[in-house]
């Protein structure tokens, strides 16, 4: 009920959106779209400029969110290439407000085309709701822009985002990249923030996240050749090896080291202990 | 998952008065294996002596041989390669039990049929080439140990050729004939026919045989459930002379088995079919002194499909499908000068080996789990063998030597990628040199024949071997990887046969020996964690240093009259590996007596048989002591005339005292056949 509610606010605003675009009388040129094979999860018209959000994904889910973004002259129908633009998704609860950790926005070799990744940590619901702030500029002017976006558990259901407070008190995010999973060994990567104010969620560095991938519908057993994911200065995120060795559902166990090598989250999966509390979940 | 069966020792006691009894009223019958040519079709050659294999003969064009040297016609293949000197059975269940020869499995061995290769389509070895042929289809079996298979490919432990019936010309118009057998232990039916014509331009045989059975029982009438089966088999064979010395020649068989049960193992099998077809030409004269020139095509296509649907406890259901098809020929002829006789044979085939694994989770939410267990895998293999028989001054020698290519390909990305998990830096082809080289001695001192031979062979890797996904042997309850790195098994082989035939009695001493290197096992890694539900860990497949078997056999046969005849052997087998370790599969000491008697329209046999205790067994490979036991089998027939053709009738016991026993190659330790009171009736329409 409160998805179908959302879903019609959204057709509103964007039927609204689209009522109110120009209506000249020669038809605009038609622009080449170098996004057309990603889905447009949300757009927004301001300033005379139509910003699109655009995902692999059908729409923002919590967890990790690779984005590309166009910013579109109406005027003139053309992509705006070469701004400068900066990101602030904030979630408005019924008692505080906080941020997400989010990546800066980078333009693609394709100039009209920026790209970055927000991790959301939890989805919208009736009462609470996610705002993004975009700035912008380019030619000498900056722009403002804040839409409600609408962000939903993944389809499939599978956990792929852990918010926890570790043995050092201080609270992490963890969120599995995307992945197309296949029976061979797969390069799994991981994004990791320390939430240090509500505002504030800093790349975390040198830690090492141990993974443990198990089939609990099958005897919970793993597979052989794993390797833990490290810290990679130059991307900025954690990399290592998922080993699968047959398709069906996989829970990677996870345990978080800091960079003495103490555990600040999870456990390691034994006979009496079947998964740990930190965890990312697949299914092919 | 090992043994579900209490173990009660319990050996025929030899004094029991209706042994005693049955010896006097039984007739003596001849011996079901021939040691020489098969009846039949061959004229007897001085070089063929020289062949240093077993026949068994499973069927002649004369009915009367047939049904006199069998003292169960009907049984099936099974039975009738048990009874050979060499072949021992790896045993799984009541059906298709996998043959071994000089205690090597079948990767080690070349299994045809009329020389072409097959190989199964099950992970788990359910389905040697054995089940999917029958007794109806076969005349003989042609056993040759060691490098004296090299003829049909590289092996180790040798080659067994299964050779189809075939009128082969020969005028005898219209024959038919209805066979029916009935077997008390699994209440067992066996149904067959065939219908044949042939003259001198032409021939056309067609058989079928169809059997069905229930759970047998094993001695002290414990029930083994699971031991069922259903098959049947058809097949035609024809010949057309296009001219006095070209045939052409046409084979087909199809067998498909339902329904088998494997007590043994957590699976049994719902399906198990087999298309196998092939066309010969067959030439006496072929270009300048080359004579007798054969060429071969033939495709078979196995499919195999593993099924736990009917037993009621598994930790998780799966679905186990397997396919393998092959496709190959063969062109060998033969030229004979001076004292020499050349044959030479170029072969080849391809095969496709796929199988496939998928489990259905206990919560229905969550998907299947499905993996590549055989990642279609193609091997090319072509090959070329040439053979030299000598005939010296004082012996006959002949020399042997095969080479061959192979390469393994892994056709199937998915499957690639498992492998690579285990093997990153695997490449998706190889090729393997294989070679054999041979050299064997025959002469006759007075009346003693004395051979003796060396050889040297090679031999890759099987698919299951080298690209094998977590097989679960469930005999050592472990899960098997293949090692696509595996270096060539070698082996260097000695024997030695000596012979006295005499007027009335023939005495044979036989021994091998071979030193392996390189000897293909699973070896436990302990960084390996299971994948299988209960199982005790993974091995991956390597290379043994060395390892070391032999088998020494003697044999004996007495005729007291023409009719009355006697046959024994007894036989030790041994193998180990440089650490000395035992390997599995070996066998304890066996033997065999049997006496038959035949004599116009009767004939009958008793057999005792039997095995020591098994003390050189292999925990690591999940043996455990397997205790002696003996048997003992009466057979009694009767041919009667009726209607102008003839009736034969056997029936006779197996088992007569209800043992309860389990040999060494018995899967798990499950029970054999306890008492089984069996009948065959066989109707000749000429």
């Amino acid at each position: 009920m409160k998805t179908i509610k959302s879903l019609i606010i959204l057709i509103a605003l964007s039927a609204g959106i689209t009522s109110c675009s120009d209506n000249n009388e020669n038809p605009m040129p038609v622009t080449e779209n170098p996004l057309e094979a990603y889905n447009l999860t949300s757009s927004f018209e301001a300033n005379g400029h139509m910003l699109e959000l655009y995902s692999e994904k059908e729409g923002l889910t919590t967890g990790y969110n690779e984005l590309y973004l166009q910013i579109k002259d109406l005027s003139t129908g053309e992509y705006i290439p070469n701004a400068t633009i900066t990101w602030n998704p904030v979630m408005h609860m019924t008692e505080m407000s906080h941020s997400c950790p989010k990546s800066e926005i980078s333009v693609t070799e394709e100039k009209t085309v920026y790209k970055g990744f927000v991790v959301f940590q939890m989805a919208s619901n009736a009462n609470e709701y996610w705002e993004l702030n975009l700035e912008y500029s380019f030619g000498g002017t900056t722009y403002t822009i804040s839409e409600t976006i609408e962000v939903n558990a993944p389809t499939d259901g599978k956990k792929t985002v852990n918010v926890f407070m570790g043995a050092d008190d201080a609270r992490y995010v963890l969120a599995m990249m995307p992945l197309t999973p296949e029976v061979a060994i797969n390069d799994l990567s991981a994004v990791l923030f320390k939430m240090e104010s509500m505002m504030s969620f800093p790349i975390v560095e040198d830690y090492t996240i141990t993974i443990d991938p198990r089939m609990p519908g099958m005897g919970n057993h793993s597979s052989p050749n794993n390797e833990d994911l490290i810290y990679d200065a130059t991307a900025g995120n954690y990399a290592g090896k998922l080993s699968l060795t047959m398709t069906g559902y996989w829970k990677i166990n996870l345990q978080l080291l800091n960079a003495n090598d103490e555990i600040l989250k999870g456990e390691s999966v034994t006979e009496e202990n079947e998964s740990s509390s930190l965890y990312f979940e697949i299914e092919f | 998952m090992k043994s579900n069966y209490s173990f009660r020792a319990k050996s025929a006691c030899i004094k029991h008065p209706l042994v005693v009894l049955g010896l006097c009223l039984m007739s003596i019958f001849q011996s079901k294996l021939q040691a020489q040519e098969p009846i039949g079709f061959q004229t007897l050659d001085s070089i063929l002596t020289i062949d240093l294999k077993e026949v068994i003969v499973i069927s002649s064009f004369k009915r009367s041989i047939e049904h006199k040297s069998q003292p169960n016609p009907l049984s099936t293949l099974d039975e009738y390669l048990e009874s050979s000197k060499k072949i021992s059975m790896v045993k799984r269940g009541a059906y298709a039990w996998d043959p071994m020869l000089n205690d090597m499995t079948s990767e080690r061995l070349s299994i045809t049929i009329d020389g072409m290769r097959i190989f199964g389509a099950c992970t788990d070895k359910m389905d040697p080439i054995t089940s999917y042929v029958d007794v109806s289809n076969l005349s003989d079996v042609q056993v040759k140990s060691g490098q004296q298979g090299a003829q049909h490919g590289n092996v180790i432990g040798g080659a067994i050729d299964m050779r189809l019936e075939k009128s082969n010309f020969k005028p005898l118009g219209w024959t038919a004939a209805v066979e029916t057998g009935y077997e008390t232990n699994n209440t067992s039916q066996i149904v067959g026919g065939e219908l044949n014509y042939s003259d001198e331009n032409f021939y056309l045989d067609n058989d079928i045989i169809y059997r069905k059975a229930e759970n047998y029982t094993a001695g002290g009438g414990e029930e083994v459930a699971f031991s069922q089966y259903e098959k049947y088999n058809l097949s035609a064979n024809a010949g057309y002379k296009v001219s006095d010395d070209q045939k052409l020649l046409a084979s087909f068989i199809f067998d498909e088995a339902r329904d088998v049960g494997y007590p043994a193992l957590p699976m049994d099998v719902s399906l198990a079919r087999a298309f196998i077809g092939s066309l010969s030409w067959v030439q006496s004269n072929f270009i300048g002194n080359l004579e007798n020139w054969e060429s071969k095509l033939y495709a078979n296509t196995i499919t195999h499909i593993m099924d736990d649907s009917q037993r009621p406890d598994v930790p998780i259901r799966m679905d186990m499908p397997g396919w393998s098809d092959t496709y190959g020929f063969y062109s060998q002829t033969e030229l004979s000068f001076d004292n020499h006789r050349f044959m030479g044979k170029i072969d080849g085939f391809y095969n496709r080996s796929l199988a496939e694994m998928t489990m259905y989770p206990n919560n229905p939410n969550e998907q299947e789990m499905f993996m590549l267990t055989w990642p279609d895998v193609r091997t090319l293999n072509t090959g070329l063998y040439l053979e030299d028989k000598i005939n010296l001054s004082d012996g006959i020698l002949k020399l042997a030597t095969r080479l061959a290519y192979q390469s393994f390909h892994v056709a199937d990305d998915f499957g690639l990628n498992s492998l690579r998990i285990f093997y990153p830096d695997m490449d998706q082809r190889q090729t393997r040199t294989l070679k054999s080289v041979s050299a064997h001695y025959h002469k006759q001192f007075k009346k003693w024949h004395v051979s003796g031979g060396v050889a040297y062979g090679d031999r890759a890797p099987s698919v299951s071997e080298g690209f094998g996904f977590y097989l679960f042997n469930s005999f050592d309850n472990h899960d098997y990887i293949g090692n696509p790195n595996l270096k060539n098994e070698k082996a260097l082989e000695t024997q030695i046969k000596v012979t006295l035939p005499l007027d009335n009695l023939e005495l044979g001493l036989e021994g091998n020996y071979f030193h392996t290197w390189d000897y293909i096992i699973g070896e436990i890694d302990p960084a390996l964690n299971e994948m299988t539900i209960g199982a005790d860990g993974v091995k991956i497949y390597t290379n043994l240093k060395q390892a070391n078997l032999y088998n020494v056999s003697m044999d004996m046969e007495y005729k007291f009259t023409p009719e009355l005849n006697w046959s024994g052997r007894v036989s030790y087998h041994r193998g180990t590996d440089h650490n000395g370790r035992n390997l599995p599969f070996i066998s304890p000491v066996d033997y065999r007596s049997q006496l038959s008697y035949a004599h116009g329209s009767f004939s009958g046999s008793v057999t005792l048989s039997g095995a020591m205790d098994q003390t050189n067994f292999s925990p690591t490979f999940g043996e455990d002591r397997t205790p002696a036991y003996t048997l003992l089998s009466l057979s009694l027939g009767k041919t009667f005339s009726l209607g102008g053709n003839t009736l034969y009738v056997k029936a006779g016991v197996e088992n007569l005292f209800d043992t309860y026993y389990s040999t060494y190659s018995d899967w798990n330790n499950i029970p054999r056949m306890g008492r089984n009171f069996f009948m065959t009736l066989s109707y000749a329409i000429n």
